[in-house]
């Protein structure tokens, strides 16, 4: 069909070309919005991303001389556990729910247990509720900084050492601290990139 | 040579005439619409009584589930595109749209991408039965095998999507006759580039969210999975950000179409043309920025919901301005109502209360009581329906003698709109005080005191469910014969395609038309 002289054709072809290029840039961008997301929800501390600025704050002995405990108000705190579906684990806190002071450093354990014949290694990611909280929340030694390694067969009992921030805003009373645990090796099988977000996030944590 | 074609079959497989095209997209969007129609019959049939009675749960959910798809991306949209391909190269004097092969392309695409989508139904473990939003994890860890083709479908609609998109820009903004400079395009020609721009722009993050699924699906990515660093809370944003805009891609058309219609039948100039093509770009604007008010209960911060719900609100202002035009457009003039005008008032009065409820459904703290509700349902269904479909329905009535060269049975018409006009208030107006009381919406039974309000609401649905067969007939009997239509058609209406002959030849404005 001869609908058009050549400059038309050109025209044609430039808006063509550039709209395509505007369509893989929006199928980026909308990859792009993980990442974004991320970054956005660690810098407002918001949906129990952990913040990156409490990193090194809290190495134990410093916790220990800074912290003062606030005698005036207590915090729940409660703990849970799940396990990634495809891992054959027994999995929970050793207490449900404790009482602290804010400033108050408390240990508590969780207990795990490998139920398959082979050895694993398996990654807790820990995720905090109300996310509003989730920088109050300062764990000084918790088994998720790094990758845990069981034998078949093999229990253990983790310990976590915390201290909620005197900063906690005064409307929350309740946290709730959860973890999922789930196989690195698993993991690794299918997709680096997946284990490496995981050991992002559980840096972050520290 | 001037109306040279193939014929039969091989007519319509390889034509690139953008009037057949136009053609297919409307054959195949009706076609969809009555199969999605049927959907919600049974969705309606479920629901007449308290206490399950006619399908199992799942299917139920499947019902609703490919309900929503299939009227979003298999009836309303590809209907405005079937508009689009008729109308704008007649409205801007141009021989045919700027790539005609790909826009065959882009059409043929949609009849496998339908059938993929509706074939899932009868796969092992069921169709897709999460919901058209298909959130993660729903989707994602939870959903059957089939949803894998749910998600090729997807990508093959987005495709067909973007490239009728990239079609359509390309027509107006380099085959305009000489002299039709953009502020003096007909308003469906504007609408229609803005919602291009827009589909350009959330198509891909749509094929993006969809992909994602995928690979957390298939290939152990966990973009939406909290165990390996995700979040499915994520899943709502990308869908979103795609979603809003896209319930503008569907309206907007409408509002075009409207604007069109209404003024050939006040036998008045357009109220503020200007404005009303700086609101449709308002619009099309703020629709990037108020994504998250579908998700108000997810657990945002209070100053998202500040902003959400203040952005939100803010989009009244522009659809206020359209609304105030097209009322303006008839204050005091002569009007008369044919069908296409029946039609365009009612789409006026009915699209404006599902504004209205879309207001208070943008304020965060009254959504948390709404979310999910059948108050939702009615809300978008007042949008869509009596909005999006009212309009293509006007539409049709008001261009179809131009397509066929015969005028439509009149008495039949004005028939078919007082029966659905009637029966859509009965369908949806009660859903507004049931979701009000509290009933969830995609559950397949309820609490007993639900019961009188979904009955009604079940007849009002059988009857605008019949009714749109009266629709197909007088479609059939127009293309048949009947009275013949001048060139014209109606009392001195304004635009290019009415200065072609009734029917439009196969090739019109080979020769550019001047524009003073």
């Amino acid at each position: 069909m001869s609908t058009g002289n050549n400059s038309q054709l050109e025209s044609n072809q430039r808006v063509t070309r550039f709209l395509l290029v505007v369509v893989v840039v929006m199928f980026c961008f909308g990859f792009a919005l993980a990442p974004m997301y991320e970054a956005l929800c660690k810098a407002f501390g918001i949906n129990g991303r952990f913040v990156e600025i409490e990193q090194g704050v809290y190495d134990a002995d410093k916790a220990m001389q800074q912290v003062k405990a606030d005698r005036d108000r207590q915090v729940t705190v409660q703990f849970t556990a799940s396990r990634n579906q495809n891992l054959q684990w027994e999995f929970r806190p050793m207490e449900t729910s404790v009482v602290v002071y804010p400033g108050e450093v408390r240990e508590v354990k969780y207990y795990a247990k490998n139920l398959t014949g082979k050895t694993v290694v398996a990654q807790a990611v820990p995720s905090v509720s109300p996310g509003q909280a989730a920088k109050y929340f300062n764990k000084i030694e918790c088994f998720c900084f790094t990758q845990q390694t069981f034998k078949p067969g093999e229990a253990k009992e983790m310990p976590l050492r915390f201290v909620v921030d005197g900063k906690l805003p005064k409307k929350i009373s309740t946290l709730t601290l959860a973890y999922t645990f789930f196989d690195t090796d698993q993991a690794g099988t299918k997709s680096k990139a997946q284990v490496d977000t995981v050991l992002r996030v559980a840096h972050n944590a520290k | 040579m001037s109306d040279h074609k193939p014929t039969g079959i091989k007519r319509w497989l390889f034509t690139t005439n953008h009037k057949d095209i136009g053609t297919l997209y409307l054959w195949f969007a009706f076609t969809m619409f009555l199969v999605g129609g049927a959907m919600a019959m049974i969705i309606r049939a479920e629901l007449m009584q308290p206490g399950m009675q006619v399908v199992d749960p799942l299917f139920f959910n499947s019902m609703t589930t490919m309900h929503g798809l299939i009227m979003v991306f298999g009836a309303v949209m590809p209907a405005m595109v079937g508009f689009a391909n008729w109308m704008v190269p007649m409205m801007i004097g141009a021989p045919d749209m700027a790539l005609p092969r790909m826009n065959n392309w882009s059409f043929w695409i949609l009849p496998f991408a339908g059938t993929m989508l509706v074939s899932t139904l009868f796969m092992e473990g069921g169709g897709p039965a999460f919901g058209w939003t298909f959130y993660a994890p729903l989707s994602t860890t939870f959903a059957p095998k089939s949803t894998d083709f749910f998600i090729f479908a997807v990508h093959m609609l987005g495709f067909s999507s973007i490239m009728g998109a990239i079609n359509i820009i390309a027509t107006i903004l380099n085959m305009r006759a000489p002299g039709m400079t953009l502020m003096k395009m007909p308003l469906f020609v504007w609408t229609w580039l803005i919602t291009a721009f827009l589909l350009i722009a959330v198509m891909p993050v749509l094929a993006g969210a969809v992909t994602m699924m995928l690979t957390d699906r298939n290939f152990g990515t966990s973009f939406f999975s909290a165990a390996g660093g995700g979040d499915p809370v994520l899943f709502q944003h990308v869908f979103w950000f795609f979603g809003h805009p896209e319930v503008y891609i569907m309206i907007l058309p409408a509002f075009g179409i409207v604007s069109q219609i209404i003024p050939t039948f006040a036998r008045k100039q357009l109220f503020g043309y200007a404005s009303m093509v700086y609101a449709t770009a308002a619009i099309a604007f703020l629709s990037f920025i108020v994504w998250a008010h579908h998700m108000f209960t997810v657990g945002m911060p209070v100053a998202a919901e500040l902003y959400f719900t203040y952005a939100t609100v803010m989009i009244a202002v522009p659809t206020a301005v359209k609304v105030f035009n097209w009322t303006a457009t008839m204050w005091k003039g002569a009007m008369t109502f044919e069908t296409p005008m029946l039609w365009a008032v009612a789409f006026v009065f009915l699209f404006t209360i599902g504004g209205f409820t879309g207001l208070m459904l943008g304020v965060a703290p009254a959504d948390f009581q709404y979310h999910d509700t059948y108050f939702v349902v009615a809300h978008f269904h007042y949008v869509l329906v009596t909005g999006a479909v009212f309009a293509i329905i006007a539409g049709v009535y008001y261009w179809l003698p131009k397509w066929t060269g015969n005028m439509y049975d009149e008495k039949l018409g004005k028939l078919h709109f007082w029966l659905s006009t009637i029966s859509v208030n009965v369908l949806f107006f009660p859903q507004h005080f049931l979701g009000l009381a509290g009933m969830p919406r995609r559950i397949p039974d309820y609490a007993i005191q639900f019961a009188e309000f979904n009955f009604m609401s079940s007849l009002g649905g059988f009857a605008f469910g019949l009714s749109q067969l009266l629709f197909l007939f007088i479609v059939i009997k127009c293309i048949k014969g009947g009275e013949k239509a001048t060139d014209k058609v109606w009392d001195n209406p304004e635009g290019l395609e009415w200065t072609v002959p009734s029917p439009a030849p196969y090739h019109t404005f080979e020769t550019a038309p001047q524009i003073k």
